[in-house]
C-alpha cells in the first residue's frame, strides 16, 4: 500500500508502488495528507484511487483514470493510447478520465514522442494492462461471489455472473488492486474490438477551445520569475564579453548573467548539443520587461573557432571538431557541388553498376538540392525550472524527458529521484523538442537565479537557434537499356552535416545493378530530426526522379512503379530491403482507384503523384494542381495510407490531411538560409508558413483496411508530398523542379 | 508605470504596467489569462487574437494604453461554458491537433461569422489567413466555421 500525497507528487508515489523486475504490482492509493486531499474534493475529485496499474486506476465511486504514458504534441496519443487500454479493459469510454502521467519510464514505458512510434511501441503493452486490470477485477468479482473466474463476463464495466449478480469496476477495484497481476491474458481479437477503430474525440478539445492552460508557456508557479537568453548573432561566434548596466536598470529586471550549458569536457549524447554554449540571461519579472530589457544589452562577439565536442552515445565515445566557420548558403551550395564530384562512402551496391552504366543506351542525371528548415512549431521552445540544492522540479513541452534526464543529473549534481519531469501538452514538436537542451538551459538558470523560472523563447530565438532540417543534395542516375529498360540505378547524396539516404528502400531490391552513396560536410549550424528526418528530402528528390525516368520510358508513373514493387516482390535484388513491397503496391493501387488516375473526368487538373515508405508505414498521394490568380495552386489531394490499424480514425485522417498540408507549404516556402553564420530568417515575416487560403480545398485520405499491428502515422504522409507537388508543377509548368523550395515558381505568374 | 482599468470579459480589471505592453502580455503576465497565446509577437500569426469591441485584433500589437474603454474579450470569456457555436463546431469536427493555434483561430473566426453569419469560402480564407496552423488544421477549420454559421442561422430563425 502506498500513498499518493498530491497530483504533484505522483512520481515518488508510482516509484514507491514499483515491484521488483518492473512488473505490474497492484498498489491501492489512500489519500492520506488532508491537504491533497482538501485540494481534490475542491476539484470534486473522489478520495481513493485504486491503481491496477501503471495506466489505470479506479474508485469506489467507478471513475476510471486511464494515465497516457507519452507527451502530446498533437499527434492525438492523449486519446488514442488509452483507447488502446479502455478496448481490453472493456469500459465505456465516455466515463474515462484521461491524465498525462509523470515522468517514469520504469513504470510508464519508453514515453517517448517521436519516430511514429508512439502507438506502435505502446499497441502491445496498453493492451495487456487492460487485459490484465480486466482480469483482475474479474477475479475480484469471482471471489467476492464465490463463483469460478471463467465464469465472470464484463461489458463497459459492469461485471456479472449467470446467478443474476453484477457489480460494477468501481466496487471490485480496491480488491482487485491486492491480486496478483495475471501474466499472457489472451487479448482481443481485432474483429472484437468494440473502442479502437471507432472515432474518438480528443480528451483535450473542450480544454483546448476554452483557452485552459494547457502548455508549457501557460505554466506558472508562486514567485516565477522570467528569463531569455541572449545567444550570438550567428553560428560560429561565442560571447567575448558584456555590459549589462543599462539592462539593470529597466523596471523589473532582477539579474542579468552567463553561464556555460555544458562544462568544458562535458560528454554529450545523442540529443545534447550546444549549439550556443555560452549562455547569456536575463532574468526579470514579466515577459515583456525581460524582452525590453534584453535589448539593452551591449555584447561583444568574437569568433569561437574550430572548437570539440566530445560525444557519446550511438558511435561510442569520441572527439568531433566543429569547424569555426561563419558559413553562408551560397558557399555552402557551392561545397556541396564539389564535395559531390568526390568519392563518397559506399551505402550499398548490387550487381554490377558501373557496367550498367557503361552500356546504357541512355542515362538520366539529376541532382536536387534542399536547403535547412526551421521546425517552427507554434509553440516556440519554453520550460519551467525549479531547482533548490535538494531537488529540481521542470515542467513544459519536452519529446523524450527520459533522453534528457541523465544530462540534468549530469549538469545539476542531483540524483534522477531528486529530479521530476512534468510534461505538458506540447504546441507542435515535429522533433525539435527531442532535444531538451532547453530545460537543461532552465535548469541551470534556475539554480544559479535561486527562483523558479521559466525560460522563454521569443519567436526569433526559437528560429534562429538551430536544430534545423540539414542541408542534402543528391545525385540520381539512370542507366536505360535500348528497349528503354531501367537495367542501373545510383544515387550518391550529401548533406551538412548528415546526407539524407536510406540505402535499403525502394527502389533498392528493385533494381538488378544498384548504387547508393553518401557524404557528409561538417558544420557548425545545429541540425536535428525534423518530421521524416532524411525521408522528407528522400521523398521529394527520388520521387521526382522517378517520374522523370518513367516519362523517359514512356510510362505511366503508377505502373512504372508498381512494375518495379512486382519485381522487388517476385525476385527481390540483395538484402536488408527494409519495405514490403505488396504493402507499398497497395497505396499505390488504392490511390490509383480513389483519384480515378487516367480516369476521364479529371482533365481540369495537373496531377502528379508520389508514394513514400518510412517508419513502417505506408503513403501514396495524388496532388491535383491548377492555376489560380496565375499561380499553381493545389486544390486537392487524395492520400492513401497503410498504417496497419488505425486506432482512432478521424483523428488518424486528420493528422494526414495536416501533413499535406505541411508538405505543400514546406515544398513551396520552407527555407532557412545563412550568410556568414546568421539565420536569415527570423519570424513568419519572411519564413513562410502555408496559410488558410493556399490549403487545398479537399484532402480525401484513405486507408488500406488490415488488421496488421498499428504503425507511424505522424511522418509518413509527409514525405512523399514534396514529391507528388513537384511532379504536379511540371506537368502544369513543364518545368522540372530541382531545387527546394519551389517558391520561385510563384514568383513568376504562369 | 501606469494603473489603467480594463474591460476584459466583462469585468473591469485594473492592472499597473508600463503603457507599452502589448495587451497579450497584460493578459497573460498579469491578468492570469493564458488562453491568448504567443506565436510571433508581430501580427504574423493570429495566435494572440481577441475581440476588441467585437473585431478579432492581435493583442501582440496592441499596447495596453490604447484600449481605453474598449471591451475585450479573450478565448476565456467568449461563452459562459465553452458552448459558443464556433466552440461547439471545433469540438464536433475535433479541429485541434496540438491545439496551440486554436484560440486564436476560434477568435478568429468567432469575430468573422458576427459580420458576416453565412461567410463563402472565399470570405472565410480572407478572414483566416491571418492566423497560423503549423499542423495544417485549415480544412477542419472550415468546415467546423460553416457548421458554426449553420448553427447560428438556425438558432436565428427559431427566434
Ligand atoms: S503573436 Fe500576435 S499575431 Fe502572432
Ligand atoms: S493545431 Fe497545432 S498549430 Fe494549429
Amino acid at each position: 500500500m502506498t500513498t499518493d500525497k498530491t497530483t504533484h507528487n505522483r512520481r515518488s508515489f508510482l516509484k514507491a508502488s514499483l515491484l521488483a523486475g518492473g512488473g505490474m504490482m497492484l498498489s491501492v492509493s489512500w489519500l492520506s495528507s488532508a491537504k491533497a486531499a482538501d485540494k481534490l474534493k475542491a476539484l470534486n475529485v473522489p478520495e481513493q484511487w485504486s491503481q491496477l496499474n501503471g495506466y489505470i486506476q479506479i474508485t469506489a465511486t467507478n471513475l476510471v483514470k486511464l494515465i497516457c504514458p507519452n507527451p502530446e504534441f498533437g499527434q492525438n496519443v492523449m486519446t488514442s493510447l488509452p483507447m488502446m487500454v479502455a478496448e481490453e479493459l472493456d469500459v465505456d469510454w465516455k466515463g474515462v478520465v484521461v491524465e498525462m502521467g509523470p515522468h517514469d519510464n520504469t513504470k510508464l514505458g519508453p514515453q517517448f514522442t517521436g519516430g511514429s512510434n508512439s502507438v506502435r511501441m505502446y499497441w502491445k503493452p496498453l493492451r495487456e494492462a487492460g487485459a490484465a486490470a480486466r482480469q483482475m477485477l474479474r477475479e475480484a468479482a469471482a471471489q467476492s461471489w464465490g463463483v469460478p473466474v471463467d465464469e465472470v463476463t464484463t461489458k463497459a464495466g459492469v461485471l456479472r455472473h449467470a446467478s443474476g449478480k453484477s457489480a460494477k469496476y468501481g466496487e471490485m477495484a480496491s480488491k482487485a488492486a491486492t491480486l496478483p497481476v495475471p501474466k499472457g491474458t489472451k487479448l482481443k481479437a481485432p474483429k472484437d474490438f468494440s473502442i479502437v477503430r471507432k472515432s474518438k474525440k480528443n480528451v483535450e478539445g473542450p480544454k483546448i477551445v476554452t483557452g485552459k492552460p494547457l502548455f508549457g508557456l501557460d505554466y506558472r508557479a508562486p514567485g516565477m520569475l522570467i528569463a531569455m537568453i541572449q545567444h550570438p548573432p550567428a553560428f560560429g561566434m561565442k560571447l567575448k564579453s558584456f555590459d549589462a548596466s543599462q539592462t539593470l536598470k529597466m523596471p523589473g529586471i532582477k539579474d542579468v548573467f552567463s553561464l556555460k550549458l555544458y562544462e568544458d569536457g562535458f560528454e554529450q549524447g545523442g540529443f545534447d548539443t550546444r549549439t550556443f554554449n555560452d549562455l547569456l540571461v536575463v532574468v526579470g519579472k514579466t515577459t515583456w520587461e525581460v524582452m525590453n530589457a534584453r535589448k539593452k544589452l551591449k555584447v561583444e562577439w568574437e569568433p569561437a573557432g574550430d572548437t570539440k565536442d566530445t560525444m557519446t552515445g550511438r558511435g561510442g565515445k569520441r572527439e568531433v571538431t566543429v569547424p569555426g566557420e561563419l558559413e553562408s548558403t551560397s558557399a555552402q551550395l557551392e561545397k556541396m557541388q564539389e564535395w559531390s564530384k568526390k568519392p563518397a562512402q559506399q551505402l550499398r551496391k548490387d550487381g554490377d553498376p558501373e557496367t550498367a552504366f557503361k552500356n546504357a543506351a541512355q542515362v538520366i542525371e539529376r541532382t536536387y538540392n534542399a536547403p535547412f528548415l526551421a521546425h517552427n512549431c507554434m509553440e516556440p521552445m519554453n520550460f519551467f525550472a525549479h531547482v533548490t540544492d535538494e531537488k529540481a522540479l521542470l515542467v513544459g513541452p519536452l519529446q523524450a524527458p527520459g533522453w534528457t534526464e541523465p544530462t540534468l543529473v549530469k549538469r545539476l549534481g542531483l540524483p534522477a529521484d531528486k529530479i521530476e519531469i512534468q510534461m505538458t501538452r506540447m504546441g507542435g514538436g515535429f522533433g525539435r523538442r527531442a532535444y531538451g537542451h532547453y530545460l537543461i538551459e532552465a535548469a541551470l538558470i534556475s539554480k544559479r537565479a535561486k527562483a523558479p523560472i521559466k525560460l522563454i523563447y521569443t519567436r526569433e530565438d526559437d528560429m534562429t537557434y538551430g536544430i534545423y532540417r540539414p542541408m542534402y543534395t543528391a545525385t540520381y542516375r539512370a542507366a536505360l537499356d535500348a528497349n528503354k529498360n531501367l537495367i542501373g540505378f545510383h544515387v550518391k547524396g550529401g548533406g551538412i552535416p548528415e546526407h539524407a539516404i536510406h540505402a535499403n528502400r525502394f527502389p533498392a531490391g528493385a533494381v538488378e545493378n544498384y548504387l547508393a552513396e553518401g557524404w557528409e560536410i561538417p558544420s557548425n549550424i545545429t541540425i536535428g530530426a525534423f518530421r521524416a528526418p532524411r525521408s522528407n528530402f528522400n521523398a521529394a528528390a527520388e520521387q521526382s526522379f522517378l517520374d522523370e525516368v518513367a516519362e523517359a520510358m514512356g510510362k505511366d508513373p503508377i505502373e512504372f512503379r508498381l512494375e518495379l514493387l512486382k519485381r522487388a516482390k517476385e525476385a527481390p535484388v540483395g538484402k536488408n530491403n527494409e519495405y514490403d513491397a505488396d504493402r507499398y503496391a497497395g497505396v499505390l493501387t488504392l490511390v490509383r482507384d480513389k483519384s480515378g488516375w487516367n480516369k476521364p473526368g479529371n482533365e481540369k487538373y495537373h496531377r502528379g503523384v508520389a508514394a513514400y515508405f518510412c517508419h513502417n508505414s505506408y503513403a501514396a498521394h495524388v496532388v491535383d494542381m491548377v492555376t489560380r490568380d496565375g499561380q499553381p495552386y493545389v486544390e486537392r489531394v487524395f492520400s492513401a495510407m497503410d498504417c496497419g490499424i488505425v486506432v482512432n480514425p478521424d483523428a488518424a485522417t486528420n493528422m494526414v490531411q495536416g501533413a499535406v498540408v505541411d508538405g505543400i507549404g514546406n515544398a513551396f516556402y520552407g527555407s532557412l538560409t545563412h550568410k556568414a553564420g546568421a539565420a536569415q530568417q527570423s519570424n513568419f515575416h519572411n519564413y513562410r508558413l502555408i496559410r488558410h487560403n493556399e490549403a487545398p480545398k479537399k484532402i480525401e485520405v484513405h486507408f488500406v483496411e488490415n488488421d496488421l499491428d498499428p504503425t507511424g502515422l505522424g511522418e509518413p504522409p509527409f514525405p512523399p508530398v514534396f514529391g507528388a507537388v513537384a511532379n504536379a508543377l511540371y506537368k502544369t509548368t513543364g518545368k522540372r523542379q530541382y531545387d527546394q523550395p519551389f517558391k520561385s515558381v510563384l514568383d513568376k505568374r504562369i | 508605470m501606469a494603473t489603467y482599468h480594463l474591460k476584459i470579459n466583462g469585468k473591469i480589471r485594473p492592472v499597473n504596467v508600463d503603457p507599452s505592453t502589448p495587451m497579450l502580455w497584460v493578459l497573460r503576465d498579469h491578468l492570469d489569462l493564458p488562453g491568448t497565446k504567443y506565436g510571433c509577437g508581430i501580427a504574423q500569426c493570429g495566435a494572440c487574437k481577441v475581440h476588441v469591441d467585437g473585431v478579432a485584433v492581435p493583442s501582440c500589437q496592441l499596447p495596453v494604453s490604447a484600449v481605453g474603454k474598449q471591451a475585450i474579450t479573450t478565448i476565456e470569456g467568449l461563452s459562459a461554458r465553452g458552448d459558443h457555436p464556433v466552440q461547439k463546431a471545433w469540438i464536433e469536427h475535433d479541429v485541434a491537433q496540438c491545439g496551440y493555434c486554436q484560440a486564436g483561430q476560434i477568435m478568429t473566426a468567432a469575430a468573422l461569422l458576427k459580420q458576416n453569419p453565412k461567410p463563402t469560402d472565399e470570405d472565410i480564407d480572407a478572414a483566416m489567413s491571418g492566423n497560423i496552423c503549423r499542423c495544417g488544421t485549415y480544412l477542419l477549420i472550415k468546415e467546423a466555421i460553416k457548421s458554426a454559421a449553420k448553427e447560428t442561422a438556425g438558432s436565428s430563425t427559431r427566434k
